[in-house]
């Protein structure tokens, strides 16, 4: 069977495709099977915040009005990968799409890639499926898709898939911020995908597959592993820490606020353009932190530079976690709490003109960098209607003056239009192309 | 008569090989009579020129008869579609004579000559005609693509031998100049048909080891060895007895490649191990790390894997014709990659910056997935 085929036969099957569960390929006996079906429909009645972020084992669903995997209560772990297309063909970007669409139907699903999956195919030909998953559970899985600015234009200014007139205004080319010392071979790419999922090998799984599938028509341009959350996308989650110790994310945007999801990250009718409603823009940021001269720092130091209290994660001078901040209040020193170049000042919507982002972003520790240091810091993901009015100045604001930046480099960048989310029998980004 | 210059400069699609029928020597008793009533057909090769007597043959049994009027070593072969080799002779050497002896069924060829046995070659058409167009079963097919293919391993080995004979004697007269220059084209036909060999056991590591490949209480032998004294050390001092043992153990997978049997599936996996083998080791810049010559090795590679793959050709068409598009298309992809270093009839040495050596990967990567699903296609009842 030819890939046109494949992919055909799977868009054709809708949401009950012949993908192979895979529970079901647990144990050999009948049972076990019936008990896989059992579990997987049971989880898919089950898709409420509160019950998403308790029960870490189920599917979230693929399809729906907007992608996965921007509300969906933050997963504990993040493999992120931006691709680089090969191919100078729109036909081929679109069939691309089209595959990767139906495979990230099926994993997202719990289930194994291709007409035979990991296990069940021809002795003589290599797996369609990797089936490093196998035996695992959807895993809260989400994938979700942006397309980067050299898509619709490269650096040298051409139009390469006759995208150039339906690149989004808000699709800008990320400013220089003060201190940003990028790679570019950890920046850009032509589209980002980005796998969340309460296990890690079943992240790694579909990211590893999709690559594969892009084989011919792309390239990854580089990848990211996450190993913990630093956000919070629901009241029903906890606050997580980062690498520096602290609680991160208490203000986040959650997905119970839909008005303020509306207003601050889902691109509207009269934002335009029409492809890009109910879609957001994704910035990324590798944030490598200087945790060893951090660690060396004191306690009382890292709160003020935070402007939070380490332990409870209150604002300084409140008692709770999420008592609102009092930027007027002070010590009897005289002093202002919470200093006037503290992060969680300059990074605040009242300092910011309302702005708020809805962070998603994640720990890594990718071994040492050969000086005796962890090559540690945060993956910051941020999803939002329109960067110039989100990111960006935030970022410039905290670029200039955070007394942060002392203990982190900016050392990759990226931003994605990711648009709204896939219908049955359609595929990531199809309107873009009509 | 026709001549034709090279098209190296224009375009970049280096071609391949894979003997669809009775490539043999001069020297050797050709085990076809060449029946066809019209006669052999003369071919002039020179550094510039393919002359061929007529370009006009009857199906069925044709001989070529080549004679290398150039001063530079070349090969000449008979295209079918796709640049399928349906024949071919290696190392005619300056001066030299030498036939083939191809069974060629109705239809358009090309008739290529490759002086300095690089690039694209020097290109003409062949047209073929009569009645015998039998169309062949898939299982045909396969039978065919191996009694092809096992050609190929055979004029690749004989070629092997002879050239690593001259590199040895090289060697062992002192002459670095010279063994430099015929290091990398003795291995071209090695890597070529890297996986027969790698089948035969011990050899393998006796003639292509890296340093880094050697047990301890092992003595490190063999091409590589010989590499690092030529360039590390600009000597062949020492090297006579490597030198020695390394033309034995080249003969001894000579004879054996030379009857070795094949089947269908084995050039399908061996098309793709030479694809990884690129992926892994060549794109690294490990396996030629004194001399830095991984490109030919590379080029090699990809070589031998389009030879088997082509060779399966007949019978891949039948059963997943947009496979073949997609080979097609990637191999020319990777050729088009390689034949930006080339210089001459060698390769600039590889020294890739990594966004040179990322863009190969990318090609080879993009080679490697079509080509591993190959087997499965073939495996397919």
């Amino acid at each position: 069977m030819s890939e046109d085929q494949k992919e055909t036969g799977q868009k054709n099957t809708g949401k009950q495709r012949a993908g192979i569960s895979r529970r079901g390929l647990i144990g050999a006996a009948g049972a076990a099977v019936a008990t896989g079906v059992a579990g997987y429909a049971a989880h898919s009645i089950v898709s409420t915040p509160e019950s998403q972020a308790t029960d870490t084992t189920g599917p979230v669903e693929f399809y729906g009005e907007h992608q996965a995997g921007i509300t969906t209560p933050v997963q504990d772990r993040l493999h992120f990968a931006t691709f680089d297309l090969t191919t100078t063909k729109r036909d081929e970007l679109i069939s691309l799409l089209k595959k990767w669409t139906a495979a990230a139907a099926l994993i997202t699903a719990g289930r194994d890639i291709g007409q035979y999956g990991a296990m069940n195919g021809p002795a003589q030909a290599p797996p369609e499926d990797t089936g490093e998953a196998v035996g695992l559970p959807p895993a809260r899985l989400t994938l979700t898709i942006g397309f980067g600015t050299s898509l619709f234009v490269d650096a040298k200014g051409n139009d390469r898939f006759g995208l150039a007139d339906r690149r989004p205004a808000a699709l800008v080319d990320l400013p220089h911020f003060i201190g940003d010392n990028l790679d570019p071979a950890r920046s850009g790419g032509d589209i980002a995908i980005q796998a969340c999922s309460d296990d890690p090998q079943v992240a790694v799984h579909a990211i590893r597959n999709l690559a594969r599938i892009g084989f011919g028509t792309t390239s990854v341009r580089y990848s990211q592993l996450g190993f913990g959350r630093t956000s919070s996308t629901s009241r029903a989650q906890t606050t997580p820490r980062n690498l520096f110790g602290f609680k991160d994310g208490t203000n986040n945007l959650k997905l119970e606020d839909t008005a303020k999801l509306e207003d601050q990250l889902w691109v509207q009718q009269e934002d335009g353009p029409e492809w890009m409603v109910g879609g957001a823009y994704l910035v990324s940021r590798r944030i490598r932190m200087m945790i060893e001269t951090w660690d060396r720092t004191s306690l009382s130091e890292q709160e003020g530079i935070v402007g939070r209290g380490k332990g409870t994660g209150a604002p300084l001078g409140k008692a709770d976690e999420f008592d609102a901040i009092d930027f007027e209040a002070k010590g009897s020193d005289g002093e202002l709490k919470v200093a006037t170049e503290a992060h969680v000042r300059l990074a605040h919507p009242s300092f910011n003109n309302g702005a708020e982002l809805l962070r998603r972003g994640y720990n890594f520790v990718d071994g040492s960098d050969g000086l005796g240091r962890l090559d540690a810091g945060l993956f910051f993901l941020a999803y939002q209607r329109d960067p110039r009015k989100q990111f960006i100045p935030v970022q410039r604001q905290l670029a200039r003056s955070d007394v942060m930046n002392e203990y982190i480099r900016h050392v990759g960048s990226g931003i994605f239009a990711c648009p709204p989310g896939v219908q049955t029998g359609s595929f990531w980004g199809e309107k873009l192309f009509v | 008569m026709i001549t034709f210059t090279t098209r190296r400069a224009t375009a970049t699609a280096v071609p391949l090989l894979a003997a669809l029928l009775l490539a043999g020597c001069a020297d050797e008793t050709p085990q076809v009579t060449p029946g066809d009533a019209t006669g052999p057909v003369a071919v002039k090769a020179t550094e510039s020129e393919c002359e061929l007597s007529r370009r006009d043959v009857k199906s069925g049994t044709s001989t070529f008869s080549v004679s290398n009027g150039g001063s530079k070593v070349t090969e000449f072969y008979v295209y079918a579609e796709g640049d399928r080799v349906m024949g071919e002779v290696e190392n005619i050497g300056p001066g030299l004579k030498r036939d083939l002896i191809v069974e060629l069924p109705t239809g358009k060829y090309q008739a290529v000559c490759k002086p300095g046995m690089v690039g694209d070659g020097i290109r003409g058409d062949l047209n073929v005609t009569g009645d015998a167009t039998a169309q062949i079963d898939t299982d045909t097919a396969l039978k065919q693509a191996t009694e092809s293919y096992q050609r190929y391993v055979n004029s690749q080995a004989v070629a092997l031998e002879e050239k690593t004979t001259e590199f040895v004697a090289a060697v062992k007269a002192g002459d670095v100049a010279k063994a430099k220059e015929l290091f990398p084209i003795s291995r071209t036909y090695w890597e070529r048909i890297e996986p027969v060999a790698e089948s035969f056991g011990d050899l393998d590591p006796k003639i292509d080891a890296r340093v880094n490949d050697v047990e301890p209480g092992t003595e490190w032998t063999g091409y590589h060895r010989i590499e690092q004294a030529l360039w590390v050390s600009n000597t062949t001092k020492g090297m006579e007895k490597y030198a020695d043992q390394l033309l034995v153990d080249v003969k001894t997978v000579v004879a054996k490649a030379k009857v070795v049997k094949l089947n269908p599936l084995q050039l399908a996996n061996g098309a793709k191990e030479l694809v990884d083998e690129v992926a892994t080791t060549k794109i690294t810049g490990e396996e030629d790390r004194y001399s830095h010559t991984d490109l030919w090795d590379f080029e090699a590679n990809v070589e031998g894997s389009q030879a088997a793959i082509q060779a399966l050709r007949p019978a891949l068409q039948q059963r997943d014709p947009a496979l073949v598009t997609t080979l097609d298309t990637n191999f020319k992809a990777v050729f088009a990659a390689v034949d930006k270093y080339r210089v001459g009839d060698g390769f600039k040495p590889y020294l890739p910056t990594e966004a040179e050596r990322k863009e190969l990967s990318t090609v080879i990567d993009a080679l490697a997935e079509p080509v591993s699903k190959v087997a499965g296609v073939i495996a397919k009842k």
